[in-house]
């Protein structure tokens, strides 16, 4: 498929490399984002990448709408390649009972044991595709085959806030409390949304990589009151 | 400084909105008329995207601390109530001055929104470049929730004593909202498409400040296409369609990217109509050229300037507004 630039009303165009989530496309999406600021064009207010796709907000009336396609679809040829920047993290998650109520459910409906759910999920290393839905809420894939499974049919009202869901081949942390149909495995100390640091206040961003690291109830109500009281910062969650 | 004596209904600082974010997955917010906004504040005295407070159908009641000049821009009658008890009417599209110790009481909003601005500002923190209220994630406003009773909110530093007045309110608009195509037209059949832009829509009970959930006809996706996209950005305007075929249209404090596929999107210059739709109030569509839709924005922003342009002082005791008027009509006669 081609590179297409869709018209998203008049003050915004999506660069679209493609219709699925693929890593591929993905590093295309952050190669053409990257280039299109190398441009600085004036009048842009939003770039937003997602997973195969590049919408920029600007305003019409003063970038004009022929000039910002052509350098949409010149940033397109620009070559994909893993980006400097990425970072990779290991964050803790502590699984199951009142931290991760599906988790019973996802081992039955996979017919495998909570175990294997636990360490198939902690043993597959998850690419950030995009940041997107509520501040700081990362999507991350693929998951492993057999753990893709169809959203809630019934979704949640309230989601606890910093709660490890899956839905098909994606996870995420869900940073704040929100109405969500995600499978709950379980919860993680870990701030993804802090305004406190002002250089980053998302935790995570696209191209970086993302591991769980299962820990138990206690240590998880240590490493909780570390974070809340700032003895732990966000360096720790790096994986050196 | 002002001071929050009681405030049933949801009352949010909102000012231009939280550009430059939604890479973070940081909703725009901001106030959902921002021309209203621009008229509040023109009349307080304020450049246009300062922070108001954004009313839905209802005001607070609040009172003065000190001495401050408000603004209303809206459909809705206020009253001032001195510390003896002595009331006088508050018209709405102008400025008025509270002394200290005057109480503000707003009746309900005819339109679903209105504003009302202070001069000099609120003064509140700037988070991520905006005082604007996003509640979901705390961010803005006065600890990023709407006001309640008993917050005391202060005031930059201003003129104080303004009295301006719009001589003519700002027309109600009317007529369909105009959209572009899009961005995933393809995914619906024509069928689905004639409904939409000849059809009649409802404001469903689910409508806030994220969105309004819209009853009427069922639009149908394209079997070839199905109901879901590989996530992409949305935007206010945005009119997502998920798998039950029930229209959902985007407003300021929507997401920042969806998974249902998009049959069209409300132009910009047609956006602060929608802020106004209450539950029960009918929509309907109609599709327009981007260079139509460019030219309405030119037209929007042109309209506004005039509007703001044609603000006149008010002083106690006379109308000038009426002079203006005669003296107008005194030129007509002697030209002759």
């Amino acid at each position: 498929m081609k590179p297409r630039i869709l018209a998203l009303g008049d003050g915004a165009l999506t660069l679209e490399f493609g219709d699925r989530i693929d890593p591929a496309l993905n590093a295309k999406v952050m190669a053409a984002r990257d280039a299109l600021a190398a441009f600085e064009l004036d009048g842009i207010s939003d770039v937003v990448p997602a997973y195969s796709s590049l919408t920029v907000h600007f305003d019409p009336l003063r970038l004009d709408r022929e000039e910002l396609t052509g350098h949409l679809l010149q940033a397109a040829q620009a070559l994909a390649q893993e980006s400097a920047l990425a970072t990779r993290w290991t964050l803790p998650v502590v699984f199951g009972d009142e931290f991760g109520p599906d988790l019973a459910e996802i081992a039955r409906a996979t017919g495998r044991s909570e175990t294997d759910v636990i360490e198939a999920l902690c043993g597959t290393e998850l690419r950030v595709f995009l940041i997107g839905f509520l501040p700081g809420f990362p999507y991350l894939g693929e998951l492993p085959e057999w753990l893709r499974l169809p959203r809630r049919t019934t979704p949640r009202t309230a989601v606890p806030a910093n709660s490890l869901a899956i839905a098909g081949a994606q996870a995420a942390v869900y940073p704040w409390q929100s109405p969500g149909g995600w499978h709950l495995l379980g919860r993680t100390p870990v701030r993804l949304f802090d305004l406190q640091d002002t250089v980053r206040p998302a935790l995570l961003a696209p191209g970086d990589a993302v591991r769980f690291t299962p820990v138990g109830r206690d240590e998880f109500l240590r490493l909780e009151a570390a974070v809340a009281t700032g003895k732990k910062s966000r360096r720790d969650w790096q994986t050196t | 400084m002002i001071e929050i004596l009681d405030c049933p209904l949801p009352v949010s600082l909102q000012d231009a909105g939280r550009p430059g974010y939604r890479h973070l997955g940081v909703p725009l917010s901001g106030a959902l008329d921002v021309e209203w906004l621009a008229i509040a504040n023109a009349l307080a005295g304020n450049p246009p995207e300062t922070a108001a407070l954004e009313m839905h159908l209802l005001g607070p009641r609040l009172r003065a601390r000190t001495l401050v000049t408000i603004a209303l821009a809206g459909e809705f009658s206020a009253r001032i109530e001195d510390a003896a008890g002595q009331s006088r009417e508050a018209g709405n599209w102008r400025s008025h001055v509270l002394a200290a110790g005057e109480i503000l009481v707003t009746g309900s909003l005819r339109s679903g929104i209105g504003y009302l601005a202070v001069n000099g500002g609120f003064d509140l923190p700037v988070v991520l470049g905006s005082r604007s209220t996003y509640a979901r994630a705390g961010l803005g406003g006065i600890d990023g929730r709407s006001l309640q009773a008993g917050d005391c909110i202060g005031v930059g530093a201003g003129d104080t004593a303004l009295s301006l007045r719009l001589p003519q309110p700002p027309r109600p608009p009317s007529g369909p909202l105009r959209v572009m195509a899009g961005p995933q037209r393809e995914y619906f059949t024509d069928s689905a498409w004639a409904h939409f832009i000849s059809d009649e829509f409802t404001v469903s009970r689910a409508a806030d400040r994220m969105g309004l959930r819209l009853d009427g006809p069922c639009l149908d996706h394209d079997p070839a296409h199905g109901a879901d996209i590989v996530s992409d950005a949305v935007t206010p305007g945005v009119i997502q369609v998920p798998g039950d075929g029930r229209p959902i249209v985007l407003l300021a404090d929507c997401q920042t990217v969806g998974g249902y596929p998009k049959i069209a999107t409300v132009i910009a210059a047609d956006l602060p109509r929608l802020g106004h739709a209450l539950p029960g109030d009918t929509l309907r569509f109609i599709e327009i050229s981007l260079d139509l839709a460019l030219a309405a924005r030119r037209e929007a922003a042109a309209t506004l300037a005039q509007c703001i342009a044609s603000m006149v002082p008010e002083r106690a005791g006379f109308d000038l507004d009426a002079l203006y008027t005669a003296n107008l009509i005194d030129g007509v006669i002697h030209a002759h």
